[in-house]
C-alpha cells in the first residue's frame, strides 16, 4: 500500500470540492473493495476523504411517495428497513444475497454502487487489464472468462459489474443524487449511472470529478412479485454467475434486470414488453446482440431458464 | 520398540482415557488467541523486521534486468535481498530434497510468482509499499502448460512403478461382454489452507532458529539446511501450531528461506507470510489428471479386466500424480493394468494434497463403478460388494490385515435408506430441485514409519510428551496426551504435550494420514520405557505392574506414581519401528460416502442435502477428533465436485483465480448434514495402538458420490471436474 494522505470530510459539498481538489484523491466509506484493492496497488489514491462522519445515514420518505436511501446506509440496515422489506422486496432481497453478514455491516449503498469489478486479471497487477492500465491490453478476452460478460462488452473489456444490490435498484428505477465540487446537485438515473466500458473500460460511471453520492431514491412502490434470484456455484458468498431481479404484476406485466452479465446492471425496457409471453421470448430481446466467449455462453441458457423460473414463482 | 508382530493385550486396550470423545487439550489456547501460530511468535526478546516477497510475473524464461534501487531507498526498507546480492549473502542456494523447483528464482524462472527476492523493512507496509517499487525486465521463453496437449508428448515418470499388470487386461478386455470404456478429468487443486506459510527467522551463534507452520519438522529442518548450506544441528525448526496444512506445509516452502536471507541480510529477526494472492501459484497444488478406465465384466457382474491409466504434468524433474494406485487394490478381477504417463508443465510445482493419488483416482473410478453398475442393470452397492476381495489382487498371498469393504456399505445403506434411491435418474423432484442419491468407496492406505517420543515423569507428578510431531489441526496434541495417560494410568489433565521443536524426538509428521497411528504408537514406545523406569526406581516387578488411578500397583502394592519420581524426574525416549507386516499383509482403511444432492431443475445449481461417511479405519483414538478430521474431508470433497479448480491460462501459464474469492470453496450453507460412524474395530497389525488414519479416508470417493448422485437426479453424467451447472444446463429437461 502506498502511503496516502487523510481527511475526514464536515459536509458532502465539502467532499466533493475537497475530492476534486486533492491530486488523487478517492472517497473511503465502508472499504471493504477500496481496502483490498489498496493493499494489492490496484487503487493507488494519494489521499482518502473519509465520509463516514457525513450522517447520509438514514432512509427517509420522498415527497413523492417513495424513499431516499442516505448514501451512507449500511447494506444490513437497508436491507432489514421494513418500509424495504414491504414494498420493494427484491432491493432486500438483492442485499442479502451478497457478500456476508460482516461485510453488509460495513458496506454502504454507494460503495456498493461504486465497487469495481471482480474479474481475475483486474486482480492481478501483472497482468494486461484495460480497466485497470489502460491501453495495456485485455487478458480476459480468450482467457479465463467464465464468470465474465456476455453482452454490451467490447473489444477492450469484458468486466461484469459485481453488485447485487444496483441490479435490484435498476429494476425499480432508482436514482443518484450528487453533489459536485462546485456545489450543484444532480439527480442520474441509475440507467444512466453505470456506463458500458467501450474503449474506456477504465471508467465505471457517469460521475464527474469529485462528484459526491449522496443519497439513493426510489420512486414509489410498484407492488407486483419482487423476486431475485442470483445463481451461483456455491449456496453463499459468492459473486452471481447470473441473477435476475424481477417485479411482475398480477396482469404478467413486469421488469426484468440481469446481474453477471454485463458491465452494469442490465435492463432492457423494451425486452419487457415480451414479459407476457414468457421467458424464451424475453431473454432473446433482452440478450439481443450478445457476445459472449467460449467458456461463458453458457450464460445465455441460464439466463433464460433462470428468468423461467422466476416468472413461474412470481406467477404462484 | 520393534513392531514386527501382530499386537496382543496391552494398556491400551484399558480404554480409559484412550477412544474417549475428549476435547482439545489446546482448544482453550486456540479460542482465545495464545496458540503462537509462526506469524503470531510473540517474544518480547525478539523484535522482528518485515519480509515481503518479490515474485516472477512470468511463467519461465529470466530475469535481464532487477532494479531494486528504489526500493532500497523507500521508507523504512532495511534491506533488499535479490539474485545477484546471494552470492556475498550466503553462497549458492541449494535445492532442498523435497522440492522441484528452486525457493528463490533468478536469473531463471520455473514458475509463476516464483519468489525472486526479499524486501525487509521496519513494518509490513512499508516492507510491501517498496516491494512494488522494483523492477524487472525479463526475457520471457516459450512454456508449455496445456496437459491435454501433451498426452503423446508424455512419458515414463523416473521413480515408482509407472506400469503394473496381472494376467492379459488387454485380451479379457476384449472378450468380456459387458464393458466400459472412459475417460475423466479432475482440475488442479489449491489446499487453501486457513493460515498462510509464515516464518519467523533469528539467526544468533547457534545458528538459525525458524517458527514456522510445517507438518514435517524434521524433512523441514533437513532441507532448509541443504537449502543454505548449513550443518543440520545448526538449524532449530519449531512447528507448535499449524492452521492447516492439507500437505501443502509438508515441504520447505519459500517463507522459510527468504526470512532466513532476509534475517541474514539485516542482522535482526525477520517475519515472512506469503501473500494469500501468491499461494496458488507460489506453492505446491495438487495436479490436474486425465484418467482412463477400462472396465470388462461378467453379465452376472464379476469384474474380469480393470484397466485405469493417468495423466498428469508437473516442472522439470517432478513426479506424477498416482492417481492408478488404489485401482491396484481395491476390486478383485483377473486381468488388470495400470498406467502412470509424466509430461512437463511449466506451471508451478504439482505435489502432495489431501489422499494424494487416491482423491484424484478416486474420483474417476468410483465414477466408473457406478456406471458399470448401472450397464450391468445392478445396484451400485450390490456390484462393490460382488467384486470385494479379502487380498491383494496382484498378489493373493497377502492378506487384507482387515478389511470390512462389505460392512460400511451395508450399515451406510440401512442407514442413509438407499433402498429408496430410484434406480432410474431423473425421477425424484422436491420442489424446484431433482433429487439424486449417490455413494462411493472410500479406500486409503494405512503406511507405517518410524515415529520417536520422550516422556518424562515430573517432581509433581506431571507426565510431559515431547516429539516433533505436529498438530495440523488434527488433534495430535490431545490424542498423544489420552495415550500418554492411558498408559501412565493418569487423567489426561496430568498429561502435558510439546510438539514441533526440531529438538524433540523425529516422529512420523503429519501426512498420509500417517500421523495418528504412528505417532500414538511413538508415545505408546516411550511409555513403555517409563513404566519400566518407574517400576525400577519404585523396586517392584516390571512385568507384573499396572498403572491406574495415578497409582502403580504390583503384587498387593499400590504407591502413587508421583512417588517414583519425588527424588528426580524420570526420563525415557523411545521409537516405535516397524517390521513387514505392512509387507506380508496390506493394510487399509474403508469407507462409504452416502450422498443425496438437490439439483434446481431450473438452473442446474447442485445442493447437497445430506452426507454420510461410514469408516472403517482401526481402533478410533478420540471419536470427537477423529470424526472433526472426516466432517472437515467430507466437505473438502464436497469441494472438489462442485466447485474447486485452478483455471490456467494457456496462454500466460499460470493459475488465474489465485484468491479465495475466485478460488472458491465449500461455506456453512453448502454443508447442511453430514453424518459420520465408525466401525468398532482394531486392527492388531497396524501398532500397538491398533489403530489407522482416518484425515485422508474421509476425502477419498466424497467427490465422485456426489457426481454419482448428481447423474441419478438429473440422468446427465459428467465425467469433467467439477460438477458446475454449465456441464448440466444444455441437459435438463425445459423448465416447467
Amino acid at each position: 500500500m502506498k502511503p496516502f494522505t487523510y481527511e475526514r470530510a464536515k459536509s458532502p459539498a465539502e467532499a466533493a470540492s475537497r475530492a476534486a481538489a486533492v491530486n488523487n484523491a478517492r472517497f473511503i466509506a465502508g472499504g471493504t473493495n477500496l481496502l483490498d484493492l489498496m493493499k494489492l496497488e490496484i487503487e493507488t489514491p494519494a489521499h482518502l476523504i473519509d465520509v463516514n462522519g457525513l450522517g447520509l445515514d438514514t432512509i427517509e420518505p420522498t415527497e413523492a411517495g417513495g424513499l431516499r436511501i442516505g448514501a451512507l446506509v449500511r447494506n444490513t440496515d437497508l436491507a432489514a428497513d421494513p418500509r424495504v422489506r414491504r414494498d420493494y422486496a427484491v432491493l432486500s432481497r438483492a442485499l442479502l444475497a451478497g457478500a456476508s453478514g460482516q461485510l453488509r455491516n460495513k458496506a454502504t449503498t454507494a460503495g456498493n454502487l461504486l465497487q469495481r469489478t471482480r474479474c481475475p486479471y483486474f486482480y492481478d497487477p501483472a497482468q494486461p487489464c484495460n480497466k485497470r492500465q489502460p491501453g495495456s491490453g485485455c487478458s480476459a478476452i480468450g482467457g479465463f472468462s467464465r464468470q465474465l460478460g456476455v453482452i454490451g462488452v467490447s473489444e477492450a473489456c469484458i468486466a461484469t459489474h459485481p453488485s447485487d444490490m444496483a441490479v435490484a435498484m435498476r429494476a425499480l428505477d432508482a436514482a443518484v443524487e450528487t453533489v459536485k465540487p462546485d456545489g450543484q446537485t444532480r439527480t442520474i438515473p441509475i440507467a444512466d449511472f453505470h456506463r458500458l466500458p467501450e474503449d474506456r473500460p477504465e471508467i465505471d460511471t457517469t460521475l464527474d470529478h469529485g462528484e459526491f453520492i449522496t443519497a439513493v431514491t426510489l420512486p414509489p412502490p410498484v407492488g407486483g412479485q419482487q423476486v431475485y434470484r442470483k445463481v451461483r456455484d456455491r449456496a453463499s458468498y459468492a459473486f452471481a454467475i447470473v441473477s435476475v431481479a424481477a417485479i411482475v404484476q398480477p396482469d404478467g406485466t413486469g421488469r426484468v434486470a440481469l446481474g453477471g452479465v454485463a458491465h452494469k446492471p442490465w435492463r432492457v425496457e423494451k425486452a419487457e414488453a415480451e414479459l407476457p409471453r414468457g421467458a424464451k421470448a424475453t431473454t432473446a430481446a433482452l440478450l439481443d446482440g450478445a457476445k459472449p466467449t467460449e467458456e461463458n455462453a453458457f450464460k445465455l441458457t441460464l439466463v433464460e431458464r433462470t428468468l423461467s423460473a422466476v416468472l413461474m414463482d412470481a406467477r404462484g | 520398540m520393534k513392531f514386527d508382530s501382530p499386537a496382543t493385550t496391552n494398556p491400551i486396550d484399558q480404554l480409559n482415557v484412550v477412544g474417549k470423545p475428549l476435547d482439545r487439550i489446546d482448544g482453550p489456547l486456540k479460542v482465545s488467541g495464545r496458540a503462537t501460530y509462526a506469524y503470531e511468535w510473540h517474544d518480547p526478546a525478539i523484535k522482528p523486521a518485515y519480509g515481503v516477497i518479490i515474485h516472477a510475473t512470468i511463467p519461465k524464461g529470466r530475469i535481464r534486468r532487477m532494479d531494486a534501487s528504489a526500493a532500497s531507498r523507500a521508507p523504512g526498507v532495511l534491506t533488499v535481498v535479490t539474485p545477484e546480492s546471494l552470492p556475498k549473502l550466503i553462497g549458492k542456494l541449494e535445492k532442498g530434497k523435497f522440492n522441484t523447483a528452486t525457493l528463490m528464482g533468478g536469473p531463471e524462472i520455473d514458475h509463476y510468482h516464483q519468489a525472486i527476492g526479499l524486501v525487509v523493512a521496519t513494518s509490513f507496509e512499508a516492507a510491501r509499499a517498496a516491494a512494488n517499487l522494483v523492477t524487472i525486465e525479463y526475457e520471457e521463453k516459450p512454456g508449455n502448460f496445456a496437459l491435454d496437449k501433451l498426452i503423446d508428448a508424455a512419458g515414463l515418470p523416473k521413480d515408482g512403478e509407472p506400469d503394473s499388470g496381472v494376467g492379459d487386461f488387454e485380451a479379457a478386455f476384449a472378450q468380456a461382454p459387458v464393458t466400459l470404456d472412459q475417460r475423466y478429468k479432475t482440475p488442479d487443486h489449491s489446499h487453501a489452507m486457513m493460515e498462510p506459510h509464515a516464518t519467523l527467522a533469528v539467526w544468533d551463534a547457534d545458528g538459525l532458529t525458524v517458527w514456522t507452520s510445517n507438518q514435517m519438522v524434521a524433512w523441514g529442518r533437513s532441507d532448509l539446511a541443504k537449502t543454505l548450506n548449513l550443518p543440520e544441528e545448526k538449524v532449530h525448526l519449531m512447528s507448535p501450531f499449524v492452521g492447516g496444512g492439507f500437505g501443502g506445509k509438508l515441504f520447505l516452502r519459500a517463507d522459510v528461506v527468504m526470512a532466513a536471507l532476509g534475517a541474514k541480510a539485516t542482522g535482526q529477526p525477520v517475519k515472512v507470510a506469503l501473500a494469500r494472492p501468491m499461494l496458488m501459484n507460489n506453492t505446491t497444488h495438487r495436479p490436474a489428471t486425465l484418467q482412463r478406465i477400462r472396465i470388462g465384466a461378467t453379465r452376472e457382474g464379476k469384474i474380469t479386466a480393470i484397466g485405469h491409466e493417468s495423466w498428469s504434468g508437473d516442472l522439470p524433474g517432478g513426479g506424477p500424480e498416482l492417481a492408478v494406485q488404489q485401482t491396484r487394490l481395491l476390486y478383485a478381477g483377473e486381468n488388470r493394468m495400470t498406467r502412470t504417463r509424466l509430461a512437463v508443465l511449466d506451471l508451478p510445482e504439482g505435489n502432495a494434497m489431501r489422499a494424494p493419488g487416491e482423491a484424484p483416482g478416486l474420483m474417476a473410478l468410483e465414477i466408473a463403478i457406478d456406471e458399470m453398475a448401472e450397464k450391468l442393470g445392478m445396484d451400485p452397492i450390490a456390484f462393490r460388494i460382488l467384486n470385494d476381495t479379502q487380498v491383494d489382487p496382484e498378489k493373493p498371498e497377502r492378506p487384507f490385515s482387515q478389511r470390512a469393504f462389505a460392512e460400511v456399505f451395508r450399515i451406510g445403506a440401512e442407514r442413509f435408506g438407499w433402498d429408496k434411491r430410484q434406480a432410474r435418474p431423473g425421477q425424484l423432484r422436491d420442489g424446484r430441485f431433482l433429487i439424486g442419491h449417490g455413494v462411493a468407496a472410500a479406500f486409503r492406505n494405512n503406511m507405517v514409519t518410524k515415529s520417536g517420543a520422550r516422556v518424562r515423569l515430573g517432581k509433581d507428578g506431571i507426565v510431559t510428551v515431547e516429539t516433533d510431531m505436529t498438530d495440523i489441526g488434527t488433534g495430535s496434541y490431545t490424542i498423544l496426551a489420552q495415550t500418554a495417560a492411558e498408559m501412565m494410568g493418569l487423567p489426561i489433565e496430568r498429561v502435558a504435550v510439546h510438539l514441533g521443536d526440531s529438538r524433540f524426538p523425529v516422529s512420523a509428521g503429519s501426512g498420509g494420514q500417517w500421523g495418528a497411528n504412528n505417532s500414538t504408537a511413538g508415545v505408546y514406545a516411550a511409555c513403555v520405557k517409563l513404566r519400566e523406569a518407574v517400576a525400577k526406581r519404585l523396586g517392584i516387578n516390571a512385568a507384573d505392574v499396572s498403572f491406574a488411578n495415578g497409582e502403580v500397583r504390583s503384587g498387593g502394592r499400590a504407591l502413587s506414581l508421583t512417588e517414583a519420581a519425588k527424588d528426580g524426574e524420570l526420563v525415557a525416549e523411545d521409537s516405535i519401528e516397524y517390521g513387514d507386516l505392512d509387507k506380508t499383509h496390506q493394510q487399509s482403511t474403508f469407507g462409504a460416502h452416502f450422498i443425496e444432492v438437490g439439483v434446481d431443475a431450473a438452473t442446474a445449481e447442485v445442493r447437497i442435502r445430506r452426507m454420510l461417511a461410514v469408516c472403517a479405519a482401526g481402533r478410533i483414538l478420540n471419536p470427537k477428533t477423529a470424526r472433526s478430521q472426516v466432517i472437515g474431508a467430507m466437505t473438502m470433497g464436497a469441494g472438489a465436485a462442485l466447485m474447486e479448480e485452478l483455471a490456467v491460462d494457456t496462454r500466460r501459464g499460470f493459475f488465474v483465480n489465485h484468491d479465495l474469492a475466485t478460488y472458491e470453496v465449500p461455506v456453512h450453507a453448502d454443508i447442511p448434514h453430514q453424518e459420520v460412524i465408525f466401525l468398532d474395530e482394531t486392527d492388531p497389525m497396524s501398532s500397538p495402538m491398533k489403530a489407522k488414519g482416518v484425515g485422508e479416508l474421509g476425502l477419498c470417493g466424497v467427490a465422485a458420490a456426489i457426481a454419482n448422485a448428481v447423474y441419478n437426479a438429473t440422468g446427465v453424467r459428467v465425467r469433467d471436474y467439477p460438477v458446475t451447472l454449465d456441464k448440466l444446463i444444455d441437459r435438463l429437461p425445459d423448465v416447467a
